[in-house]
């Protein structure tokens, strides 16, 4: 921010002022539906963060898998989802086809009973295109169900999701008691496309004995003090991998 | 009031035929026809000795599930000629026909009816009336067929059968003939109070004085008749024959929801039939998670369903039926007009389950075990109900693969997991582990010389987390050197 003087005026720049403003709430906005795009494949990194983001409520969570997603990154674990503080019932539909795991998502986003929907696929098929996800989008936005769509092995094509991320696994922190072991998990999530916030880039970790339910979840900026416009550095430089 | 005993028909009348189920020592015989009767055969004895003796004889299984089947369908069949009408032990009907017989012509020619309409079906039937049940399946059992006695010659009637015809237990039975009491007549004429204080702690059902007092009517026996079947249906014949069956579902739907609401039910199973003009039929079936009869759900139900059912030249009669059914009634459970959660998700249930079947839907249920991929199991979610999952005592991976896929070592440790593996044709190298967390055989239900297995948390050099088995030991004598396998993704 600078102020100029001999008129009084207060002029906001951009830059500076808009990568403060990434810290604050990305993780408490409900869109409607969200796009989650794994970077690598056999990668759980996404399912955690889903499950990290959802938040607490009653109703039975709706899984949904097709075959594909099932056969290359396996069934869900559901008594780890308790770590993830994800404690509600889940219902799991397996697939055979995509369509069919697209038709049973839109079907559980009608339901407002739901915490959430959870879907995956894989390999990006030719039934998730822009069309199916501006359904699935709507239907979300009419019952106020979230939506979360896991696409594996999917370079992640259009879609019209309200949110999209990008999500990769970060060698964890070093593990409190023993140097040779990998202690909590990290996550390199970066937000390349969301109506109603900007985009960035942040390292997220998971901390389930924080107090408040709001504090769990934590997304530290990449580069919290670096210069206006300075260009994204690389993970590798950052974690010094 | 009167009895049917029947047995199972034969191919051939002059052919031996014995039906055989399982005894103490190997299978016995279970029921017999009139020819192997003839021959002197027993019901009990073994089949081996029976076919050493009588090398022609013909032996099947007994089926007697669907004896019972048929005895239960027969219960209600049997409603044709009264109202009251209930399955007696040993294949035998009761039925009360109190002030009916007359719309058949008289007693004499309803039980010819009766014998003449189960032959028709295939079946032999031993009929006998008389006044109190008890006496009624004694003499159809031990006395002339079609025998009719009044109320004023049951004792005369009775007096020639054998005791056991009272249907006692063979520890009673065989004390009666000890004593000399061999026959229903030599019973009821002992002094009453010398056998009362034999029998005087007996249960009734087996204390041969009450038995003998029902079946001479001192003591009221009264039958105790299962309600009707009731059949919930909607059917809708066409003029002509039509090859889309989707325009007439909504009539159908409407009719059927009408009928449960009368009858205050809700389905619970649903089938729709069509009946094809060549003679053959198709049905679609599908099932709800809790009773419903809300006509715009169940209409939903058939979305997608109807896609693949084959019509043939076309059919011109489709009937819907609920076939099974449950009480349900209008219920109010909030105030603040909001709809009830939990029916919204048995609706959903529903339909996810009539498209895409019921072993896809499921929620999970828990199994006490320390083999991760025993310790969840799934249940159809119709059937089922969500349950809360156990408390992990170790961290475990988020997915699980099932099975494990083995990996490839290419540079092994001593201690520890491989440093350097390929999985999925990448290779990958370790750099931090945590483990090992040995997992052994539960041998309560593993096959034996199954092998232990040492659990390590991976992590390798892009960060992600892996959860990998060695399965055995080297020289613990269970198979050749230990295999590596990839059984889990952490977050």
């Amino acid at each position: 921010m600078e102020s100029d003087s001999s008129y009084g005026q207060v002029i906001l720049l951009p830059g500076r002022g808009a990568s403060t403003r990434r810290n604050m709430d990305v993780s408490a906005l409900r869109p409607a539906l969200t796009d989650l795009l794994c970077a690598r494949p056999a990668d759980a990194s996404a399912t955690g963060f889903v499950l990290a983001l959802l938040h607490a409520a009653t109703g039975p969570i709706l899984w949904v898998q097709d075959y594909m997603s099932r056969r290359e990154s396996g069934h869900l674990y559901t008594p780890s989802l308790k770590a993830l503080g994800a404690d509600q019932a889940v219902l799991q539909v397996t697939a055979n086809h995509p369509r069919d795991a697209l038709w049973a998502m839109e079907e559980g986003a009608s339901c407002a009973s739901l915490s959430a929907v959870v879907g995956e696929i894989h390999g990006g098929p030719a039934v998730l295109d822009f069309t199916a996800t501006k359904r699935l989008a709507m239907r979300a936005d009419a019952s106020g169900v979230p939506l979360y769509l896991i696409r594996s092995g999917d370079p992640g094509g259009l879609s019209a999701a309200r949110m999209r991320w990008r999500i990769e696994a970060l060698p964890s922190l070093p593990h409190p008691y023993d140097p040779g072991s990998p202690g909590r998990a990290q996550w390199d999530v970066d937000l390349f496309r969301a109506r109603g916030h900007p985009p960035g880039r942040w390292v997220a970790r998971y901390d389930p004995d924080a107090k408040r339910t709001a504090d769990r979840l934590g997304l530290v900026s990449r580069a919290p003090d670096r210069e206006v416009d300075a260009p994204d550095q690389s993970i590798s430089k950052l974690t010094g991998h | 009031m009167r009895l049917i005993s029947q047995y199972r028909n034969s191919p051939g009348i002059d052919v031996p035929v014995v039906l055989w189920r399982d005894g103490a020592h190997g299978p016995v015989a279970h029921s017999l026809n009139e020819a192997a009767l003839a021959r002197g055969i027993h019901i009990g004895s073994r089949v081996v000795d029976v076919q050493a003796i009588h090398p022609d004889l013909h032996v099947e299984a007994a089926d007697t599930e669907g004896d019972n089947a048929l005895m239960r369908r027969l219960v209600h069949w049997a409603r044709r000629w009264c109202p009251w009408t209930a399955q007696d032990v040993d294949h035998g009907l009761v039925l009360d026909v109190t002030g009916s017989a007359h719309l058949f012509g008289g007693e004499a020619a309803l039980l010819r009816d009766i014998c003449q309409r189960l032959a028709m079906q295939g079946l032999t039937a031993r009929v006998a009336m008389a006044p109190t049940r008890g006496a009624a399946q004694a003499l159809a059992r031990f006395g002339a067929s079609r025998t009719i006695c009044t109320f004023q010659d049951v004792a005369a009637a009775l007096a020639p059968l054998p005791a056991v015809a009272l249907r006692l237990d063979a520890q009673t039975a065989r004390l009666l003939d000890r004593l000399g009491l061999k026959t229903i007549g030599t019973l009821a004429n002992v002094p009453r109070i010398a056998l009362m204080r034999r029998f005087a702690n007996m249960a009734a059902d087996h204390n041969p004085l009450i038995l003998l007092d029902r079946a001479l009517g001192h003591v009221s026996d009264p039958l105790n008749a299962p309600p009707d079947h009731r059949r919930i249906m909607a059917r809708a014949c066409l003029p002509e024959p039509v090859i889309d069956p989707v325009p007439h579902l909504k009539g159908l739907v409407d009719d059927l929801c009408a009928t449960l609401t009368t009858a205050d039910l809700g389905a619970r199973r649903l089938r729709l039939t069509i009946y094809r003009i060549d003679g053959e039929y198709r049905t679609v079936q599908f099932a709800t998670a809790r009773a419903n009869r809300d006509p715009a759900h169940l209409l939903r139900l058939f979305n997608g369903k109807l896609d693949n059912i084959d019509p043939g030249f076309g059919f011109d009669l489709l009937t819907l039926e609920a076939t099974g059914t449950e009480p349900v009634c209008m219920m109010q459970d909030r105030l603040d007009g909001q709809r009830d959660a939990s029916a919204d998700v048995a609706g959903l249930l529903d339909r996810l389950t009539a498209r895409l079947g019921r072993d896809k839907v499921t929620w999970s249920t828990w199994t006490a075990s320390h083999k991760p991929e025993r310790v969840e199991g799934q249940v159809s979610a119709l059937t089922g109900s969500p349950s809360p999952s156990p408390a992990l005592i170790r961290e475990r991976p988020l997915r699980l693969l099932k099975p494990a896929e083995e990996i490839r070592v290419i540079y092994a440790v001593p201690e520890g997991p491989p440093s350097k593996f390929r999985w999925r044709r990448v290779a990958y190298q370790t750099v931090r582990h945590a483990g090992p967390e040995r997992i052994a055989p539960e041998w309560w239900v593993d096959r034996p010389g199954s092998r232990l297995r040492d659990y390590y948390k991976v992590e390798v050099q892009d960060g992600r987390r892996f959860w990998l088995y060695r399965e055995g030991l080297l020289h613990d004598g269970r198979g050749d050197a230990p295999r590596w396998f990839l059984h889990g993704l952490f977050a």
